[in-house]
Order: C-alpha cells, then structure tokens, then sequence
C-alpha cells in the first residue's frame, strides 16, 4: 500500500513542472491564438541557465534565485522572439504558427549543444530538499514533496493574478474577444508581449525546477512538448485549471502506466487523451471553439487542371528525369529515387492538407507504417518484392482509417495535436515492442530483388511510381471527389446544406493520403534495406509540412517542386555542415515569413503580374511557368 | 386550404431552453408556389423555428412533414435530399472556388458522384451549371473566383446553388440582410419569379418591411414564442395584436404609406 501512495506522490510531484509549462502555453493560446511548439525549448534553455547559474551561485539564496533567475532570462529571450517573430505571424494560418515555432525549436536544439556541449549535465540538488523522507518503509525525495506543494501555488498565484490585477482582467477579456478588446483601446501589443512573456517564465521555472530530479540533456524538448501538447488537449486549450487537472492526471498515468503496462505506459495517456477528445473535443475545461481559421486561404485563386501544353511539359520533365542513368553515377541515383520518394510522401500529405484543409502533424506515421508493412511482409512472411510492395501500404491505409477516423472529427489546431499524438503512439509502438519490430535496432536487410537491385533500375521504378502517385492524386483534385473536398474545407456549413456528409469525405482522403504515403514508406524501406522507428518520427512528418510549405501550399502542384527542391538541399545540407537543424529551423521561419506563399505560388503571382502589366501575345514566357500550377 | 397534402406542414412545434421557450405549439402550412414570411421581433423565436425545420435543431415536440413525409429529427443534408434548399443570413460559400465550381459541387453532390475519384470535375454538369447562373442572373461571372464577388452576388449565387437540387421548398433566413435596397427588390422579385415559374415553396425570414409586405403570399407573425397571427399581408397588417406587439405600441408603422413609395 505504502508503495502505491509513494507512487502517486511521484506523480504528483512530476506534475507540478508539467503544469507550469502546459499553463504557459494554455495562457499565450488563450490570448494569442498561437500554439507555441517552441515552449519545450523555452523549458529547454530555462534548465541549462538554471544550470550554468547555479554552478556559478552557491548558497541556498544563489540556488533559488539561479531558478528565478533563470526564469526571467528566458522571459526577456521570449519577449525578442515575440517581437521578431511572432507578431510577423499573428494573422497567419495556424499550420505557419506550428510551423515558424517549431523550426525555432530546431534552432535552439543546435545551439543548446553548441553552448554547453552533447553531454547530460546533471545539476545540484536543491539546498534544504537534499534528503528523503522515510514512509512506511518507502523513500520519497524530500524536494518532491516541495514540487507537489508549489503546483497548487503557482496555480493560486495565477488564480490571483487574474483575477485581482488589471493586467489579468484584460488578459481573461482578450481570451474571450481579442478585437473587443482592442476596440476598448487597450494596447494590443504590449499586451500580448507581457502574455508570452508570462507564459515563457513558466515554461522555463518549469525546466529550471527539474535539475534536483532530471539530467539536462538537448532533447528533452520534444519530450516534454508532446506530453504538454496531450495536457493541454485533455484539459482544454486557454484553461489553467484544466492544465492543473490534466497535469496531475497525465502525470499519474503515467507513474501508475508503467507498474501496469510497462511496455506501453506511452499509449495509456494518449488513449486517455483520444477518449476526451471524441467526448469532449475542446477538452475537460475549454470551450468550444469559434470556427477554425481555414488553413491555407492566404489567397483566392481558384485552381485549374493542366493546360495540354504544360501537360506536355510536365511529360518532357519526366522523360528527362528518366535520363539520369545514362550519365548519372551511383549516389545520384540512390539520391534520385529518395527524391522520388519524398515526391510521394509530399503529395499525400498535399492532398490532405491543402486540397482538404487538413494540416496532419503526424503524417510520417502512415508513411513509416508502409515501411513497417513492407519490412514484415519480406521478412516474416517471405513474400516477393511485388506483393509487398502491393501490400505493405495497406498498413498505412488500415493506420490511416483508424487514426483518421478520430482526427477528421475535429479541426484546425486540436487536428494537428491529434494528428501528432496518434504518430507519437504508432512511434511508441515501433520503439517499445522489441519483440515484433526491433525497437530501436529496427529491422534489418530489407532489400530488393534482383530485377530492381541495381540503383538505376530502383530509380525508375521509383520515378515510375513516384509520377503515377501524383499524376492520380491530381486526376483526384479535379475528381468530382476533389470539388467535394474543397468544398469541405472552405464551408463546413455550406457542404452539409448541399447534402455532403463532409465527415465521410474528409475520412475517405485521410485514407487516400495514408495509403500513399504508405506507398512512399514501402519504397523507402526497399531504397534503405532497413527500417526504423525514425521512419515514422516527428522531424518525417514535420520535413513533409515544410516541403509542402516551401512549393506553395495554396497551389496544386507545389508538392511536386517542394519535394524535390527540399530534399535536395537537405541531403546536400547534411553532407555540409553539423549544424543541420540549426539552418533547417532558421530556413522554415524564414518562409513562413517572407516567403509563405512557396515557390510556385510566388512563380504564379509573377505570371499573373506580367500577364497583367503585358499585352496578351507577350505572355509566352509566363506558360512555362504556369505549368507548375 | 387545398385538399391536397401541403407542401409543408409544421404542426405543435416547441423547444425550450432551461426555463425559456423559444418557441411553443408553433403550427402553420406552406402551399407549393406560394411564398410565406416568417417574421417577428428579435427574440421571437424565429430563428429557433427556422433551424429546426432544416434539421440545425431538434424540436423537444412537434412535427415538420414535407409532402406528407417527416422530416423531424432529420440531418440537415438528409433533409435537402428530400428537396429542400437553403440559404443563409450571413452567405456560406466555397470562397477559394469560382462561381461556376460553386454551382457544380452542388450538382455533384446531387447526382451522388460525391465519391467519383476519376471523374472530370470542371466538366461536370457544365452545362446545367451555366443555366443555373443565367437564371439568376449571374452568367457572366461564372469563371470568377467566389472570394472576389459582391456581397449582393453571393446571396445570388446562393439561390442557384439552392436550386442545383431542383428543390421543392427553399428555405431562406433573411435573404436581403446586408444589402442594398435596390439588391433587396432585384433579388425577391427573382426569387418569386423562379418561385412561381416551377411552383417552389419559399419560407422566408425577414426583418425590412418593405421585402415582407410586398413579396409575401402570406405572412405568419411570432411573438415570444408562439404564432399570433397568420393571413395576407394585408390582413397582418390590419391586425392590432401585431400593430401592439410587433410594430411597436405608440409608434405607427405606416406600411401602407411606405408600400406604395417603394412600388
């Protein structure tokens, strides 16, 4: 008994760190409508400051006040990326929000390592909460009994502050109507720079406190802002007391998940957090949500299938594409087919997320559940390379109807958190099942047979591939199908008053875009000989976003080129430089920002510009370009 | 009354919310081709009344038939299958889409092609999609992107695609909100003319006065909750619960004198 209540008062005690960042972010959403990915690296950089000053501070006045201290350093570094970046983005969509915080996260993992090293540095335990206290035979560290009493303080504290101060009473009336407050006069900006300013101090206290308990370590962001993601969607996004709830109950779950289900204690939580979210889709606290912002909608302009002479011109890129073996050597193929794949990976996700206005977080999940088919199918079941090639996606479909099933019920922002967390499970799976997939060694030996062994003949067969998939998805943007899941995403409202069930269309193009990406994991797995749990990680899912992102995400075929330029320049990155996610994530914000309509969009806008400033005849130069479209 | 079933009939209708009834025992009938206004001061329940005839909101009693058939408890899209379209008080449209695709997402989902992933959209009904347009007078601007249009030409707009299912009741909840007098006439003089022409229904919402008195067959007043007068316009008018209740006590409301000005 006495170990089932030490238990939970470890629970309790990893609660009150989450708390306080899942608050940070509950209380800059509420206000500014932007889920920021970037708190795990305010959390991140707040424990290696806390670090570095209490090394340098001693005492139990130079402990505490290194924790403040720190706190507030992180707060001033939030203020500058407040007025740099994010008000840059307040009026973007959402999906260049996650997008623009996240690659800032990638930033701040290189330069954590770059400052402070590679290593895990473990910390100094806190002065006065060394010891532990003996219950019933069981230990509990003293300092956790300090963390189980501050969570429900600092939840007073910002009760108080709210409540009783100015500052707070415009803060809970700017969650409720940010134009009416603005209306009252009330200086916008100010106020959202003290509000992130408030909830970067909470994200970084929460790091700092966890150097007595935890080693700091440069990955501990992603760790942390997922599960802060499935806090703040179980208990409702811009509820502080629902952040509380659903801290304690994230972190009991898993202090009681894992005497349980030790293998799976990940998948207890998210299973909680998918139940809440088909009850109660703005979680246990929230409010239903005012309509969600569309996510692409940058502009208007409708689209159109290919003229026959960009048809033609298409099919000439293609015919050139195939030229490559003849003067091409090993690694520029192997590079090649990897292009062809991520070109089909890319237009899956396109199809869901700027056709059907979908923008799934986690879509490496159904292109690592390819993989993962096509590995089981050779390995285990023996089945020739055809079949398995045939077959393997179906896993990405079957992953895909089940997952998509529970993420089309919702929209906008709580789609992209589902979306992540259902890849998190699939990841947890892959990683924690050893028995079946390897965990983190994978599975290996994965290769293909003879009449696609070599590099050039995988190329083709993965260019051949790789244009079938697009040129289908894109029969399907002008299918009947298509206009029904354009229309699903500019009006709800409408497509249900012309009798759609927009539900229905939705599921059916999460499966289309699973399924295909499934085929780009099958290839994949044949193009690596292996396959790892890394397959279906977030930094796949997030580099699918970005390549959709930098073609144009409001045209139809910006996949396509985003694909192949992004992969190219990352393959060629990598081959460059140690600082990879440092220029990634300085590359992503920069397009989000000055470049967010992509590379085709930017070539339509020119063409439609000289169409307009040119005589009719004169515009032979722009088709070529317009073939993008 | 006809013998013949109405085209709509709505019988006992009531919801309540908590201790407040939005709308009790609310009973009326629609002929086909005849145009009928729904109308009453902010708060009377209209809007309730309105939603829960196109499936938006369950009734707590009541029927609504349509030809016989019930259609209480019925999904809005399952209610448009049975012939009923709709417009709304503030226009929902495919923004990113043109005119013309507006018109054809419509036609698809009529024809049940919704899930046709090979077909060739943009040629999809064309032609039936052209005559829509023309019959509401927006031919021209069929290759226009929706996002651009007129606040005017979205509400026609809307009427085409509320007929793409060649619908038997249009339901149209303050169809000229927000636009301007001279829209407001244009756009009910075409809604009764195509109305008449292939013996629609029409149930609309509306707060100008001079829309209601001059385009509706028939008007039924809401108060509070419950119907408390139905007839001609002319008969509305001359009603003096309507006058106190509606119109306002003290305050006359000259519709006679504003009628004849506006025609």
């Amino acid at each position: 008994m006495a170990f089932y209540v030490v238990q939970f008062l470890t629970g309790l005690a990893s609660a009150a760190s989450l708390f306080l960042v899942a608050s940070g972010l509950s209380i800059i959403f509420g206000v500014t409508r932007i889920v920021n990915f970037a708190h795990g690296a305010f959390y991140m950089i707040g424990a290696y400051i806390a670090f570095t000053l209490t090394e340098r501070l001693s005492g139990a006045f130079g402990f505490w006040g290194s924790m403040v201290l720190a706190a507030i350093a992180v707060a001033l570094i939030g203020v500058l990326v407040e007025m740099v970046l994010l008000r840059r983005i307040y009026h973007a969509p959402e999906l260049f929000q996650l997008l623009a915080t996240f690659g800032l996260t990638l930033m701040v993992e290189d330069l954590v390592v770059l400052i402070w090293g590679p290593d895990d540095l473990v910390g100094r335990r806190a002065p006065g909460f060394r010891g532990a206290i003996d219950f019933f035979g069981q230990n509990i560290p003293s300092y956790d009994l300090f963390l189980i009493v501050l969570g429900p303080v600092v939840l007073g504290i910002l009760w108080l502050l709210f409540q009783r101060t100015r500052w707070g009473v415009l803060v809970r009336a700017a969650t409720q109507d940010r134009d009416m407050v603005a209306a009252l006069g009330v200086n916008q900006k100010w106020l959202f720079t003290s509000v992130f300013a408030v909830g970067v101090f909470l994200a970084a206290l929460g790091g700092a406190l966890q150097i007595p308990r935890d080693a700091v370590h440069h990955a501990m962001d992603l760790r942390i802002i997922v599960e802060v993601f499935v806090v703040v969607v179980i208990g409702g996004l811009g509820s502080i007391v629902g952040a509380f709830v659903a801290a304690v109950l994230v972190s009991e779950l898993n202090a009681f998940g894992i005497l349980i289900f030790p293998k799976i204690s990940i998948i207890l939580v998210f299973l909680v957090m998918a139940v809440v979210l088909i009850v109660r889709p703005w979680g246990l606290f929230g409010k239903p949500e005012a309509p969600a912002r569309k996510t692409p909608g940058l502009t208007v302009n409708p689209w159109r299938p290919l003229t026959s002479n960009e048809r033609l011109l298409a099919l000439a890129a293609l015919v050139i594409a195939a030229t490559l073996p003849l003067f091409a050597g090993n690694y520029a193929l192997t590079v090649g087919s990897e292009i062809a794949i991520f070109v089909i990976f890319a237009v899956s996700l396109h199809f869901l997320m700027s056709v059907g206005g979908l923008a799934s977080f986690g879509h490496a999940a159904y292109f690592g559940l390819g993989a993962y088919g096509v590995a089981f199918l050779a390995k285990m079941a023996g089945l020739p390379m055809i079949l398995c090639l045939l077959l393997g996606p179906l896993m990405g479909c079957m992953g895909a109807a089940v997952f998509g099933f529970f993420a089309v019920q919702l929209s906008g922002v709580y789609f992209a958190m589902l979306t992540l967390a259902f890849a998190q499970i699939v990841w947890s799976i892959a990683f924690q099942w050893v028995s079946v997939t390897g965990g983190d060694n994978g599975i290996l030996g994965v290769w293909p047979e003879k009449w696609a062994g070599s590099p050039s003949h995988f190329y083709w067969l993965a260019l051949g591939i790789a244009a079938l998939v697009t040129i289908a998805l894109r029969a399907m943007v002008f299918s009947p199908f298509g206009y029904a899941l354009r229309a699903t995403r500019d009006s709800l409202l409408r497509t249900e008053a012309i009798g759609i069930n927009a539900k229905r269309i939705q599921w059916t193009a999460f499966v289309i875009a699973g399924t295909t990406a499934g085929i780009g994991g099958a290839l994949f797995a044949y193009l690596k000989g292996s396959v790892f749990p890394d397959n279906l990680g977030i930094s796949l899912s997030v580099d699918a976003l970005v390549m959709v992102l930098l073609g144009g995400v409001e045209t139809v075929s910006g996949a396509v080129i985003g694909a192949i330029v992004y992969k190219a320049l990352s393959i060629w990155l990598i081959s460059q430089t140690d600082l990879s996610k440092l220029v990634l994530g300085g590359f992503i914000m920069l397009i989000v920002v000055v470049f967010p309509k992509g590379i085709v969009g930017m070539l339509e806008m020119l063409a439609q510009r000289r169409r307009k400033s040119s005589p009719p005849g004169s515009s032979l130069l722009a088709k070529p370009i317009e073939s993008a479209e | 009354m006809s013998v013949a079933t109405p085209l709509l009939a709505v019988e006992g209708l009531s919801k309540s919310y908590g201790g407040i009834h939005a709308v009790r025992g609310v009973s009326f009938s629609l002929r086909a081709g005849e145009i009928l206004a729904l109308i009453g001061p902010n708060g009377a329940g209209k809007s309730t009344c309105f939603d829960m005839l196109n499936g938006q909101n369950q009734p707590d009693t009541g029927q609504v038939r349509l030809l016989g058939e019930e259609i209480t408890g019925k999904k809005p899209r399952e209610i448009w299958r049975m012939g009923v379209g709709r417009t709304f008080q503030i226009t929902a449209t495919f923004a990113t889409m043109t005119v013309r695709e507006n018109v054809q997402v419509a036609l698809i989902s009529h024809g049940k092609q919704l899930f046709n992933l090979f077909g060739s959209a943009p040629r999809f009904e064309r032609g039936e999609a052209g005559r829509l347009l023309e019959l509401v007078g927006m031919g021209g601007y069929a290759d226009r992107p929706c996002g651009e249009l007129a606040y005017g030409d979205l509400k026609r707009l809307e009427l085409a695609v509320a007929l793409a299912n060649q619908p038997k009741l249009l339901l149209m909840d303050e169809p000229t909100a927000g636009m301007a007098p001279r829209e407001r006439v244009d756009l009910m003089r075409l809604t009764a003319q195509i109305a008449r022409e292939k013996s629609i229904g029409v149930l609309f919402t509306e707060h100008d006065m001079d829309v209601v008195f001059e385009h509706a067959d028939r008007i039924i007043v809401l108060n509070r909750g419950t119907l408390i007068a139905e007839g001609t316009p002319a008969e509305v008018r001359g009603n003096p619960q309507v006058q106190a209740v509606y119109l306002g006590e003290g305050l006359v409301y000259d519709a006679r004198h504003r009628e004849g000005a506006s025609t």
